[in-house]
């Protein structure tokens, strides 16, 4: 696994390969699983919503810009079934998101985890229950 | 007499231990009754299948499409495509499958919160079901979209597909999304249930990696109760306008019982909610 550390509250870690069979849920085309991002943010919503829930954080770089990030989750019911709600989060928590950013650049991606301001670190994915079809 | 005092420090710790929240349970998370015992479920009751259900392989959801026929690209799960029905299937932009798009490019009818209907309702997100019968008909509520079907087990016979429609008894009847639908017990614990008269390829999918069906669409469901807490769910698919010979959709899937106390979550599709979404993320992840 190759990590390349970029000055400020951006961190960015390539993997050689992550088996996400889970996530193949709903449209994978967009993102790039390749990678994890971690950053740090403030909560602008969160928005509890179908088909995904939304988190929006504005995460400064070391320059003083704000850049205004998206993560996407699971839908209400999964992320209910992996401790999350509709509560988690309130515009002003400070927080740290891992997520699969976009393949365009946009800043946008899937969220894996989200820290709060409490330390409880939430995983998207613990809501999905897996298992193998006929 | 006092208690020891490692022996009060002990019980002092462990209870704010398990008091703490890492250790609270989720009262909301799915608990089937068949995972919360090592006891031998009690026999299947006679002509019953009512209950809440859970999906017991990955809720249901079907990520790539129906649970025993995913659209994953292998060969042995390959549809037998009629020529029109493979010109419908690549017709579909679907946001699922071996053939997906981006978020901002799909077509599925779902991005417009239209129903889901019959037989997709088996096959996106069946998560649980609440089953409730009485003497005439079997009535699934379906946590999707809180959306309803009606089996009728009274005997009536299962009415005849026409041009546009169905006819029941003289009468020329509309398509439904959830289809008209009779059941009959084979024996004292399978219900196996025939569905006509489902809208056509205009209106919606097989499923949410874009499959098609046709107004020309049977379906056969075979619920097979095996014991108290466990049901097998079997679906078939004959659908001559897009398949060249019926196949199957689901084969035995495992819905589990939960306690009949449990509050079902909501699952809806908003179309204020989709707006935002499509707006906030997936144009945006799509350009």
């Amino acid at each position: 696994m190759r990590r390349t550390i970029i000055p400020g509250l951006v961190a960015v870690a390539l993997v050689s390969c992550f088996a996400l069979s889970l996530l193949a849920h709903h449209g994978t085309a967009a993102f790039d699983e390749t990678k994890r991002m971690t950053l740090k943010g403030t909560v602008v919503e969160w928005f509890w919503s179908n088909p995904h829930c939304l988190l929006r954080f504005d995460v400064k770089d070391d320059h003083g810009q704000v850049v205004h990030w998206i993560g996407e989750t699971q839908n209400p019911v999964t992320m209910v079934n992996g401790g999350w709600s509709k509560l988690a989060f309130k515009p002003g928590d400070e927080v740290t998101v891992t997520l699969s950013p976009v393949k365009n650049g946009n800043p946008l991606g899937r969220i894996v985890t989200v820290v709060d301001p409490k330390g409880k670190t939430y995983g998207a994915d613990a809501g999905l229950r897996g298992g193998a079809y006929k | 007499m006092r208690m020891n005092p490692k022996f009060s420090a002990i019980l002092v710790i462990s209870t704010l231990i398990l008091a703490s929240p890492a250790f609270a349970q989720n009262t909301r998370k799915p608990r089937p009754i068949e995972q919360q015992s090592t006891a031998p479920a009690p026999p299947a009751p006679k002509h019953d299948i009512s209950g809440t259900w859970n999906s017991g392989v990955g809720d249901g959801i079907q990520a790539n499409g129906v649970a025993a026929m995913p659209n994953d690209g292998k060969p042995e799960h390959q549809l037998p495509y009629t020529p029109y029905g493979l010109q419908v299937y690549k017709s579909h932009h679907a946001l699922e499958g071996a053939d997906a798009v981006l978020p901002g490019d799909y077509d599925d009818p779902r991005d417009k919160c239209e129903p889901m209907g019959f037989p997709r309702a088996n096959f996106y997100n069946l998560r649980e079901i609440q089953v409730l019968q009485n003497d005439y008909k079997v009535a699934i509520l379906y946590e999707y979209d809180t959306r309803w079907r009606v089996i009728w087990t009274d005997g009536r016979p299962l009415p005849k597909l026409v041009d546009g429609g169905v006819q029941v008894g003289d009468e020329l009847q509309e398509p439904r999304y959830y289809g008209y639908s009779v059941g009959k017990w084979v024996d004292d614990t399978t219900l196996v249930v025939d569905t006509i008269g489902m809208m056509g390829e205009d209106r919606v999918w097989l499923d949410t990696a874009g499959r098609p069906i046709s107004d020309q669409l049977h379906v056969t469901e075979t619920f097979h109760r095996v014991n108290f807490n466990r049901m097998e769910l079997t679906v078939v698919i004959d659908d001559p306008k897009m398949y060249t010979k019926p196949w199957t959709a689901m084969n035995k899937f495992p819905m589990l019982l939960e306690d009949p106390h449990r509050d079902v979550m909501e699952q809806y599709c908003s179309p204020i909610e989709m707006e935002k979404y499509n707006k906030l993320f997936a144009e945006p992840a799509s350009k």
